[in-house]
């Protein structure tokens, strides 16, 4: 530390000297908050196509073989009647961006690149020219991911959890290039998550400011913490199945198809090895990210802050021994069933943790219902009903009846859409007037939030009362079944919901850019806001603060501490002294 | 002032002694974290941030090669006979004496790593060129087993044993490959003496990751060629 920061020192004796160039500041930037927009841009772009991927998929199942309205010009010879290949295209590529690239770059992504250095009191990432090469590598993938579009056969098509062997026989897809490009960008996207992982947990390490102990770390840095070693050991295992499948398809080994010795059910195994961690690694940055935002909009201190940072510790350990719950159907032994039923159940335990505490936090407060606030409550509302949908398929018996249904689709959107998505605007409302020095329009705000949070429950709660009806997930005609014809009419409801979800994400794309370049100049610390990241100018200049670094003599919830006359007492006050007088 | 930009640790304030000892301690803070204490101060980290983050690599990469472990074991039990029969057979004593080879890059490494404490430049570079070289080695005897074996008869779409065998097997020689890489830029860098004044932990990271490959081969070898 005593090195680094006398580089750090060096450096901000040079800074004034030389400019870097356009490509340099903007492009191939070594800085972690130009990196951190750059995730976020990237993730926001590919959320439009993600979401218009879902639009497509609401559509062919509202008004089935139908034309779907703009597509004509895209699907020529169809008249833009979707076919099944495509329908399954669409539902695989719509979970696969939304999952891989929309929320793991801007919730892991974006803050984290922008909240931990800030946040530590760190002038910039350990590895500042690794970290742009994580974005770069994760950009390829990206580009990888969208040009399986344009191939000959289509994309992936086999869902996003591409299950061997219908991922790894070409022939029964139709799919050719699409799979193979599915599994090259995951691969790339391995290697880029990797570098990001290995970045975050050596910065939180090492890199922390005189005074900010692990204990004094404000949770969203606990959160990304753990997301960071949940990415470093989960990511690989997904990476090595990839190989596998790539070869499966490519060289023709036989990893997963029985016709050569191989096993199908190994890649479940691995698949969900890795995935039972991954929807830990989309929700605990959004848990991070609420334990942020209640403290400052109530002003008050998060409610049992170290329960809060274990139970997340336990939440990860959790996730390693729970993913056999994914695979209850997959001819499992019902004893070892059970042993999964029973971990999985365990882990309602620490989130139930997390939940009370929140609801501690909020309990008596005089609550500030702030754009950013909304959406954080919308997260912790949202989640619970997705947590509480989870322990339905945690139970075997329940889970043979509603798996592969609508249930599980309402279940994962309400913990990614309502838990991570909500999580992710919250923190764009949040940390926009540091992030880009300007603060957002409330009124656009609200009517971002609003439409978003009503339409968001109009769309998927139904979800729940035809998965229990019977409606399977991915198929391409719920009118071919007989018995899910009396429930149509939800799905038209769905549908037009949906849209209507579409169409409130509107003021948000205004609101981002309106304010971006004319919104109001944002003041150091428009919250009143403990966490250092509020010490820093908006937005914070390259190596983000000036010659000396804050130094941390609190926790970062202390708010309406009778220590000070202010609700707020920043992590930089120095201890009220014996006398009673605040020294400054 | 604005909060947080200190210019410097304010000084301490005056201290009233009582009979019993120094002034208690302030109250305890009410938002979390433990509670204030004395000046804060830099900290020494326990590790520096690239033996860290080597650190961090390897335990990832530990991860990849146990999913391909645990991948081959999958496979192989479901088997009747393994290895399978018609196909040929893996050069087990060829492939033993290579794994002393690499052991033996493995111990030159720490010579190296010694010599480097120890500021004896010339025997640095010396066993660095010693592990390198027994590096290449050994990846020069696995491609030729390699060609051998193709010619033999066991292909990568031959079935699981060919397929286990060639996923596993390349995966580790990529990551010899690269730890080679990564050992000849420290090479180059040790013979220009860029690891001086006590500059050591480009060296020591290196030398982590090529324990690592090297440790990773004799559990691929027992579990591949042996079992």
């Amino acid at each position: 530390m005593s090195a680094t920061g006398a580089t750090a020192h060096a450096h901000v004796g040079h800074a004034g000297h030389h400019e870097l160039g356009f490509i340099r500041t903007y492009i191939f930037s070594t800085d972690h908050k130009m990196i951190a927009r750059q995730f976020l841009f990237m993730g926001l772009f590919m959320m439009i196509i993600g979401g218009l991927l879902a639009l497509v998929v609401r559509w062919e199942l509202a008004w089935p073989e139908t034309a779907v309205p703009g597509l004509s010009m895209i699907l020529t010879e169809t008249g833009g009647i979707l076919e099944p290949s495509q329908y399954n295209m669409a539902f695989t590529m719509h979970a696969t961006i939304m999952i891989f690239f929309v929320i793991m770059p801007i919730l892991a992504g974006a803050f984290g690149n922008f909240c931990i250095p800030l946040m530590i009191g760190a002038r910039d990432m350990a590895f500042p020219v690794l970290n742009m090469l994580s974005f770069w590598v994760g950009a390829l993938a990206g580009v990888l991911m969208l040009a399986g579009f344009f191939v000959p056969g289509g994309h992936a098509a086999a869902g996003w959890t591409s299950y061997a062997p219908l991922s790894a026989v070409p022939e029964y897809t139709g799919v050719k290039w699409g799979q193979n490009l599915w599994c090259i960008s995951l691969f790339v996207l391995g290697i880029s998550s990797m570098m990001g992982a290995i970045n975050y947990i050596t910065t939180i390490i090492n890199m922390r400011a005189p005074g900010m102990k692990l204990f004094r770390m404000p949770l969203v840095i606990w959160s990304l913490f753990i997301t960071a070693i949940l990415l470093l050991l989960a990511l690989p295992v997904l990476t090595s199945g990839v190989a596998m499948l790539l070869f499966d398809r490519t060289l023709g080994t036989s990893w997963f198809k029985p016709s050569g010795g191989g096993e199908p059910l190994l890649w479940q195994h691995l698949f969900w090895y890795f995935g039972h961690p991954e929807v830990y690694i989309l929700i605990l940055p959004a848990m991070g990210i609420a334990s942020e935002i209640l403290p400052v909009f109530c002003r008050k201190p998060i409610f049992g802050y170290h329960a809060m940072a274990f139970s997340m510790i336990a939440i990860a350990f959790l996730s390693w021994v729970v993913y056999g719950h994914h695979m209850f159907v997959s001819g499992m032994s019902p004893a070892l069933g059970m042993a999964f039923t029973v971990t999985t159940m365990i882990i309602a335990v620490p989130s139930a943790i997390k939940t009370f505490n929140w609801l501690g936090t909020l309990w008596g407060a005089r609550i500030r219902f702030t754009v950013p606030m909304l959406n954080a409550l919308a997260f912790v509302s949202m989640f619970v009903i997705g947590g509480l949908s989870g322990i339905f398929m945690a139970s075997t018996p329940v889970d043979i009846y509603i798996q592969d249904t609508y249930f599980i689709v309402a279940h994962i959107h309400y913990v990614v859409f309502g838990g991570s998505i909500f999580g992710a605007f919250a923190a764009i409302y949040y940390w926009f007037p540091k992030m880009f020095g300007r603060m957002t329009n409330t009124v656009l705000g609200h009517l971002h939030f609003w439409p978003t949070f009503v339409f968001f429950n109009l769309t998927f709660f139904p979800m729940h009362i035809i998965g229990v009806g019977g409606q399977m997930r991915r198929i391409y005609n719920p009118m071919q079944y007989e018995f899910l014809q009396h429930q149509q009419h939800w799905n038209v409801f769905i549908t037009v919901s949906a849209f209507c979800l579409g169409l409130g994400q509107i003021p948000f794309v205004v609101n981002f850019f309106w304010s971006l370049f004319a919104g109001k100049k944002a003041p150091l610390n428009p919250w009143n806001s403990n966490t250092l990241e509020w010490t820093a100018p908006s937005p914070p200049p390259h190596l983000n603060w000036g010659p000396t670094l804050p130094m941390v003599y609190r926790g970062p919830y202390e708010y309406s501490s009778p220590e000070s006359r202010d609700d707020w007492l920043p992590q930089t006050a120095p201890p009220v002294t014996a006398a009673g007088a605040r020294r400054h | 002032m604005t909060p947080g930009l200190l210019e410097a640790p304010p000084e301490r304030g005056p201290v009233t002694h009582r009979p019993n000892g120094p002034v208690p301690p302030p109250p305890p803070p009410t938002g979390g974290g433990d509670g204030p204490e004395r000046e804060p101060w830099p900290r020494r980290p326990a590790l520096d941030n690239l033996r860290l983050a080597v650190l961090f690599l390897i335990g990832s990469e530990s991860m990849f090669f146990a999913a391909l472990i645990a991948g081959l074991f999958v496979l192989r039990l479901g088997q009747p006979l393994w290895p399978p029969p018609f196909q040929p057979r893996l050069p087990v004593g060829v492939t033993g004496v290579n794994t002393l080879v690499l052991l033996a890059s493995s111990v030159t490494m720490v010579g190296a790593v010694r010599a480097l404490v120890r500021g004896e430049e010339n025997l640095l570079v010396k066993r660095l060129v010693a592990a390198a070289g027994l590096g290449a080695l050994f990846l020069v005897v696995q491609g030729y087993e390699w060609a051998r074996l193709i010619g033999y008869g066991l292909t990568v779409s031959g079935g699981a044993y060919g397929a286990t065998f060639y996923t596993l097997i390349g995966a580790h020689a990529a990551h010899v490959f690269g730890a080679l890489v990564w050992l000849g830029a420290t090479l180059v860098l040790a013979s220009r003496g860029r690891f001086r004044h006590g500059r050591t932990a480009p060296v020591k990271a290196c030398a982590m990751f090529w324990h690592f490959v090297v440790g990773l081969w004799p559990i691929l070898y027992v579990a591949v060629y042996l079992l």
